[in-house]
């Protein structure tokens, strides 16, 4: 299995390399350096000799790939893409162009959207699966046609649908809980419950439908009629045969999304005023802030990597007929 | 479950209160955001965002007399307004009213009100010997520090005419990058110099402290006195010095932040201001909230007592006159990004004050049938107020003066950009685009300012058939070239804003240029390209805005001031419009003080820029402000920017009414309780009985 790891950790440089670049590209066609010196000077009163020294004092003065003006190898380091994108495999984050240290940052906005990351993903995926073994017992019945019909109708709506509606009758209407914001500590609690709740509302028509296709998989299998001939009760059958065996697909599918939950949900934590990651990146495009681009596009690529590690680790570790070579 | 629910029934508490004091009649200001600002160094910062926190924090040296209109500049550190020399080459002292060409250079004397104190801050902080505690900080120091907080000593020291002298060479650091050295350096003697000599040193990497250096312009021969030295005659410098980007920065702050270590905090100039105005920023969190607290060392400053205007005593914007400032000793804003819970917050008086956006602008205003916004019956019965103010700015439709087609100053021409001024109807753009908020601009002169004339633009005074008969004497009849039979067909530049208004909007100005048998293609792009279009001239009819500087006519007419070119000369004359005999006239008003020789060569200059039609004048816009019933009437100043100390506020009157509106209904969650547990019974005695039930025998 290590040497299974490690050849996936090396597969993974590359791609970084790869996103980082094309990111790099990307972002450099759309924004030119002058046109992000505009921005962080204001547009009134600006003149080009203050848009060189601003370029200069950012390190945005050097050309993207090739530095001509340079000798030998420093060609290629007297860039900025060596000077900006290298530096981050390093894990150097450093400054934003607004003067803000870009990892202090993320590590006081990784907490908030934690905050409603995990509970919505506990809650929900015990939700779901309540309701999506609720669904496969009394399969073929008219609770089952109309629980998959709401399913359906739920997973149809959008999110934000979710979050106004639920901001105007829970919040406003009711007055139960506030409208947005944000406290740090256990106060947090009474601004995370609807946000949370509407997490949940907003995924179980998928999650649901999705993990009822599971059950029924499992119930139709050999051993589940093995144990309902040994005279088991369903309750029984359900939970320590049926549940178990489907845990494997849902576990699985839950680690790959385990270490993206910190960079945070854009819309939730914009209609909340939740102070998280969700929007720093999008922010950070507006503002023309390629410091914070770069960093959130690689510790984006880089969680999405150990994402599918953990996977794949996660496939030994529950089902002992998986082995990794 | 139950002895919650019971428990939540009988509490007379409101739940959904966001802040975070649940005492809501502590004299707390509560607002919001909706954008994070980038920076609230005063040598950088520049957009509004930024403004309302750094004007209450830093204190230039003159401000805007809060109730006097039209605005006008009062000492706000300074003892008095500075006196002004004009002197020619030899240094003889001019006589007032010289002429602009005659001055060579313009003296500013001011004296610094004694006994003013900065809020406490550790930079300050000094050991017995007079070595500071906290300005060479080692490894394991900073180690321990996360926040100001954890800086052990703070101190304070007066106000110096220094700090000034040392914020304006701040303005001149390349490595501080401030967007108006170009401006300034045009006008302060040695500004330009004290730069270069900057970047030399920079060159060489050695260590710059800019106390070392001097910039000839800038004296201080007191701790009070201050000189500034300018070149030529620019009258409205004064305007400037009421500006953030002239606070005073003490050179003990600025070494303080350089420590490296600090920045890995976020502890810098940048996000930790240091002033001597009503507020210092206690809580900096961006992202979350910035919390203004009142300055403990601010003494000096009390409500205006009388006003010119009797409408100010009526409107009940004298019922704090005399008292001290400020009036509240806290604020704390929220970021709000999007509008609709910050609106819904409002009406739940979890916000003093707010202004409408378009979503929820028939919920809040209703026009009369003359035409007069009213609020709702439901904002009526909540006892809120309603303010309206025409803003400083305006938002035009230019033409590209360099262009072919639309632009230069042939009869033909100025025959066309005549007949499209005649159709565009901005009555009906604000109408559908702006909620009626903004008036049809007459001239580039906002009201409030100087020179703002409000007699109709001939223009839209034309009929359509005379714009049709303009268009056919530019040689495009009912909208064909009369040479090659073709359609006339336009190009509308535009930004794209990717919000849902974009398409409404486009589709309007095609049904405008319709009028006339004119096609319009809309070219629409993100605003960076729009910029460079701008810059490079590839443009031809666009449309944009100008938020002003300061309250004089200079400040608008400039936009059309040839040598103000932007594609010649990188100004911010977009249209590139060029008329020697309106240039010769702007450089003889803006020397000139407010008088009515100056208002009838505003008159002529307006004149001819109808009569050459580079811009349709747009719109002016209008501000609403809501306020709840127990927020103090407050005037509303669009130039000044550092008018929270002003405000104040009844909060036992705000918990009383929070408490009144904001009562939990319990009831509907009851009932869809019930509801599941009704309809679970059926699940459950299914499951019962599915349990229970026996194989049956297949016969």
């Amino acid at each position: 299995m290590w040497t299974y790891m490690i050849r996936r950790i090396l597969y993974a440089i590359p791609i970084l390399i790869g996103v980082n670049t094309l990111t790099f590209l990307l972002f450099f066609i759309v924004n030119s350096p002058d046109d992000m010196a505009r921005m962080h000077l204001g547009s009134k009163h600006v003149t080009q000799a203050e848009i060189m020294a601003w370029k200069k004092a950012e390190g945005y003065d050097k050309p993207l790939f090739y530095n001509s003006d340079k000798t030998g190898f420093v060609k290629f380091t007297d860039t900025l893409y060596a000077t900006k994108s290298l530096k981050l495999f390093t894990f150097q984050f450093g400054i934003s162009d607004s003067g803000r240290d870009i990892s202090n940052d993320i590590y006081q906005r990784m907490w908030p959207s934690l905050a409603i990351a995990i509970p919505s993903l506990i809650v929900g995926l015990f939700f779901d699966i309540t309701v999506a073994m609720l669904l496969a017992f009394f399969r073929g019945t008219y609770l089952d046609f109309t629980g998959v019909s709401i399913c359906v109708i739920l997973m149809s709506i959008s999110s934000l649908f979710y979050i106004m509606g639920g901001q105007f009758i829970i919040a406003k209407l009711l007055r139960l809980v506030p409208i947005s914001g944000y406290e740090p500590g256990i106060g947090a609690i009474k601004f995370l419950i609807l946000p949370v709740l509407i997490g949940i509302v907003s995924g179980v028509g998928s999650g649901a439908r999705w993990y009822r296709t599971i059950f029924l998989e499992e119930i139709n299998k050999d051993y589940v009629r093995t144990a309902r001939a040994k005279g088991l009760s369903e309750q029984k059958v359900f939970f320590t045969h049926i549940l178990k065996n489907a845990m494997l697909p849902i576990l699985t599918g839950i680690v790959a999304v385990l270490p993206l939950l910190f960079m945070g949900s854009l819309i939730l934590e914009s209609f909340f005023g939740i102070p998280g990651l969700g929007s720093y990146t999008i922010d950070a495009i507006r503002m023309q802030d390629f410091d914070i681009v770069r960093v959130m596009v690689f510790l984006g690529t880089v969680l999405y990597i150990l994402g599918l590690v953990l996977t794949d680790i996660s496939y030994v570790l529950v089902d002992p007929r998986v082995r990794l070579k | 479950m139950s002895f919650l629910v019971l428990g939540m029934i009988g509490c007379d508490q409101v739940w959904n209160n966001p802040h975070e004091s649940d005492n809501l009649d502590e004299k707390v200001g509560y607002s919001s955001f909706s954008e994070p600002p980038k920076t609230l160094d005063p040598a950088k910062s520049y957009s509004a965002d930024e403004i309302r926190f750094t004007a209450q924090i830093y204190e230039p040296l003159l401000q805007y007399d809060y109730l006097k209109r039209p605005y006008t500049l009062e000492p706000l550190t300074a003892a008095a307004l500075p006196k002004i020399e004009y002197l020619n080459e030899k240094g003889e002292v001019l006589p007032e009213n010289a002429a602009g060409n005659q001055v060579a250079f313009s003296r500013y004397d001011i004296t610094i009100k004694p006994n003013i104190y900065y809020y406490p801050h550790p930079a300050f902080a000094k050991k017995q010997g007079g070595e500071f505690n906290y300005h060479q900080m080692n490894e394991v120091e900073l180690e321990e520090i996360d926040e100001l907080n954890d800086f052990a000593i703070t101190s304070t020291r007066e106000l110096m005419a220094e700090d000034y002298i040392y914020e304006i060479k701040r303005l001149a650091d390349p490595r501080v990058s401030s967007p108006i050295y170009g401006v300034m350096s045009q006008y302060i003697v040695g500004m330009s110099e004290f730069h270069d000599e900057i970047l030399d040193l920079m060159k060489k990497n050695l260590t710059i402290d800019l106390r070392k250096h001097e910039i000839s312009g800038l004296k201080s021969d007191d701790p009070h006195h201050l000189i500034i030295t300018l070149k030529g005659k620019y009258p409205q410098f004064g305007y400037w010095l009421a500006m953030i980007f002239f606070s005073p920065v003490p050179w003990e702050v600025d070494q303080f932040y350089s420590q490296r270590g600090l920045g890995e905090h976020n502890l810098t100039l940048g996000w930790f201001p240091v002033g001597t105005g009503p507020y210092y920023l206690a809580e900096n969190n961006p992202n979350h909230r910035m919390v203004l607290k009142e300055n403990p060392f601010y003494q000096r400053d009390y409500y205006p007592v009388v006003s010119d205007d009797p409408n100010d005593t009526k409107k009940g914007y004298l019922q704090n006159a005399g008292k001290k400032l400020p009036l509240v000793r806290k604020f704390i804003f929220s970021l709000e990004k999007e509008s609709i819970p910050r609106w819904n917050k409002f009406l739940q008086g979890y916000y003093d004050s707010s202004s409408i956006s378009s979503d929820s602008f028939d919920q809040a205003i209703r026009i009369d049938e003359n035409g007069v916004p009213d609020l709702t019956p439901e904002l009526k019965d909540h006892g809120i107020r309603l303010e309206t103010v025409v803003s400083p700015s305006i938002f035009y439709m230019g033409f590209n003066m360099l262009d072919p087609v639309v632009g230069g100053n042939s009869e033909k021409n100025k025959k066309l950009r005549q007949a499209i001024a005649a159709v565009i109807d901005f009555n009906e753009y604000i109408a559908i685009f702006n909620n009626g908020r903004g008036l049809a601009a007459q001239g580039p002169i906002p009201p409030g300012i100087f020179g703002y004339v409000n007699d109709k633009n001939p223009l839209t005074q034309v009929s359509l058939e005379q714009a049709k008969q303009l268009l056919s004497e530019a040689g495009y009849p009912n909208g064909r070239d009369e040479h090659s039979g073709q359609p006339l067909l336009l190009n509308y530049d535009a930004p794209s804003s990717s919000g849902p208004d974009d398409k409404a909007r486009f589709d309007w100005m095609r049904k405008q240029f319709a009028k006339l048998n004119i096609e319009l293609n809309i070219r629409s792009t993100e605003y960076n390209r729009f910029q460079e279009n701008m810059r490079t001239g590839a443009e031809q009819i666009f449309m944009w805005g100008w938020n002003a500087d300061y309250p004089d006519p200079e400040n608008f007419l400039f936009l059309l001031y040839g040598p103000n070119g932007k594609v010649k000369y990188g100004g911010e004359n977009a249209a590139n419009y060029s008329n020697s005999e309106f240039d010769q006239l702007f450089e003889r008003m803006k020397n000139m003080q407010n008088s009515d020789e100056r208002a009838a060569i505003i008159q002529k200059m307006i004149n001819i820029v109808r009569d050459d039609a580079p811009w349709l004048f747009g719109v002016f816009p209008k501000d609403y402000v809501l306020d709840h019933q127990w927020m103090s009437p407050v005037k509303m100043n669009v130039i000044a920017n550092n008018t929270l100390k002003f405000v104040d506020l009844d909060a036992p009157l705000r918990a009383k009414l929070i408490s009144r509106w904001n009562r939990p209904r319990i009831w509907p969650i009851m009932v869809m309780i019930s509801l599941l547990l009704i309809f679970l019974i059926p699940v459950i005695i299914s499951y019962i009985r599915r349990e229970n039930t026996a194989i049956k025998k297949v016969k």
